[in-house]
């Protein structure tokens, strides 16, 4: 019983040391996810450094949204991946995770929305994702509380409705990769800030810190909303531009919401946690910034689209909002993989909205990267220089909003 | 966070008044390499700290000018209605 109140050690402090094998900046859920599979890999001497507590990023003030109905085939697959990791993920990390696959509707209130969404059903059935639009008898039936009337100014007319999709509890992910990490011998240092990545010849030969300099032999930018910073310590200017995101958090209430509800057109997402609290969050605020504080402008627009969707929680308060920074890429894709020209750099970056949800995959792919030296077929589409050969992953229409 | 951004025209407003035109860069000359070209399109600063960016007062005046504002708590240094007149029609203004 004693051991009851006894303090939970997640992950254990270690000496930070002079060299590693492989530096992971930023111990969110990519860098973390990186460093295990790492690890289980059989490499060793692994370092993850955060300058802040762990989670303390994007991994922490995402809005907890887990789907892989999206619109390119590249994009589909690989987020597809991450939810089936996801899955298995208590067992695997010994965590409960809370994973909760309760449905994704994203709605079209136009006709030209509604082909939109069966362009992305059919590249979801396509490729072995359970995707399908539905109609608002349907939707009637999966979410009763939504109003479905012609009363608001545009009515909801059609949905993509994804079953696999969900929510999870975004901390324990983070800590359960922290844990498995650490068990497997991975040094974590939080409070430690990278200054500076040493390089010359095009090699990367280690990184400054605010505790010392490091000898490393690959460096991973695994950071969000700061991943341009980083990158710009060895010279390399990146396609992202950092915008805020902002959510809010209501009251708790009675079940009544099963599946995550997004609106594009409304400019609004909104699902329900186990607690009961309503989440609600919105598109990026429409100007660069590293600014975490949050506004009024965003809590009133995104109520007054909520109640669109949901009248009957007008009287309902909220509790708290709050902003993270997201990296923005010019197609709403993410950069990963090496840098041409530049040997030991890896970039995980440019995560923008949908960062959190592909955190396992990109984990285990960038994982794969370093100890092979060969970049996964799952990723070769992401690469960083997908700009100058005009192969984009346009995801927009996708990720945008919806997250 | 929400600022009040001052527009040469019309004096500070809300800054949902307005639109983000991105950092101001200098357009290469006609004829310079692909790679030139990628990078102009694509590749940013995205500093954390001062940035010298375009704007788009899209409810007042309508018209374009130059904000130097810190990103990290988006103070605004200096806001600059563009003066030096296009070089010719490829130019962007101001520049």
């Amino acid at each position: 019983m004693i051991g009851v109140f006894k303090r939970l050690k997640m992950w254990s402090p270690r000496p930070l040391k002079k060299t590693y094998d492989v530096v992971i900046i930023g111990a969110g859920v990519h860098g973390l996810a990186t460093a295990y599979e790492l690890a289980r890999r059989g490499v060793r001497n692994i370092a993850v450094l955060e300058r802040y507590y762990i989670g303390a990023g994007s991994s922490g003030r995402n809005t907890a949204i887990i789907r892989s109905n999206y619109r390119t085939p590249e994009g589909v697959a690989f987020y597809d991946q991450s939810v089936k990791i996801y899955e298995k993920m208590s067992v695997d990390l010994d965590m409960n995770v809370m994973f909760s696959q309760r449905g994704h509707l994203t709605f079209a209130h136009t006709e030209q929305a509604i082909a939109g969404l069966r362009v992305r059903a059919e590249i979801n059935q396509l490729t072995g994702v359970d995707s399908r639009v539905i109609y608002p008898s349907e939707i009637a039936r999966l979410a009763p509380a939504v109003d479905l009337s012609s009363r608001p100014r545009f009515p909801v007319l059609a949905a993509l409705y994804h079953p696999p999709g969900g929510i999870i509890r975004h901390d324990a992910v983070v800590w359960a990769y922290a844990r498995a990490a650490s068990r497997l011998g991975v040094d974590i240092h939080p409070f430690t800030t990278v200054t500076g990545i040493n390089h010359g010849g095009g090699v990367v030969t280690g990184v400054d810190t605010s505790r010392g300099a490091i000898g490393a032999g690959t460096v991973v930018n695994s950071t969000a909303g700061w991943a341009s910073t980083i990158a710009a310590m060895v010279g390399l200017r990146l396609p992202i531009v950092s915008h805020p995101l902002q959510a809010l958090v209501t009251e708790p209430l009675k079940p009544f919401l099963d599946p995550v509800l997004v609106s594009a057109t409304l400019n609004v997402y909104v699902s329900q946690t186990d607690r009961g609290e309503l989440v609600i969050g919105a598109e990026i605020d429409p100007y660069s910034s590293y600014s975490n504080r949050s506004t009024l402008p965003f809590m009133e627009a995104s109520a007054a689209h909520v109640l669109e969707l949901l009248p009957s929680i007008s009287s309902v308060k909220v509790l708290r909002q709050w902003a993270g920074v997201c990296d923005m890429t010019p197609d709403y894709s993410p950069i990963m993989g090496f840098v041409p020209g530049l040997k030991g750099f890896v970039l995980d970056v440019g995560w923008g909205t949908y960062g959190f949800k592909a955190g396992p995959i990109s984990g285990r792919c960038i994982a794969e990267l370093i100890h092979t030296g060969v970049t996964p077929d799952l990723i070769k589409p992401f690469s960083i220089t997908r700009f100058a050969s005009g192969e984009m992953l346009g995801e927009k229409a996708a990720a945008a909003v919806s997250h | 966070m929400s600022f009040l951004l001052p527009c040469p025209q019309c004096g500070p407003r809300d800054v949902y008044e307005f639109r983000y035109g991105g950092e101001a860069q200098r357009r290469p000359a006609p004829g310079s390499p692909r790679s030139t070209w990628t990078a102009y399109l694509y590749d940013r600063t995205n500093a954390a700290g001062v940035e010298d960016a375009w704007w788009y007062h899209r409810l007042g005046c309508k018209r374009w000018f130059r904000a130097v504002r810190d990103t990290r708590d988006n103070t605004v240094l200096k806001s600059t209605a563009p003066t030096v007149p296009p070089r010719d029609a490829n130019d962007p203004p101001g520049d």
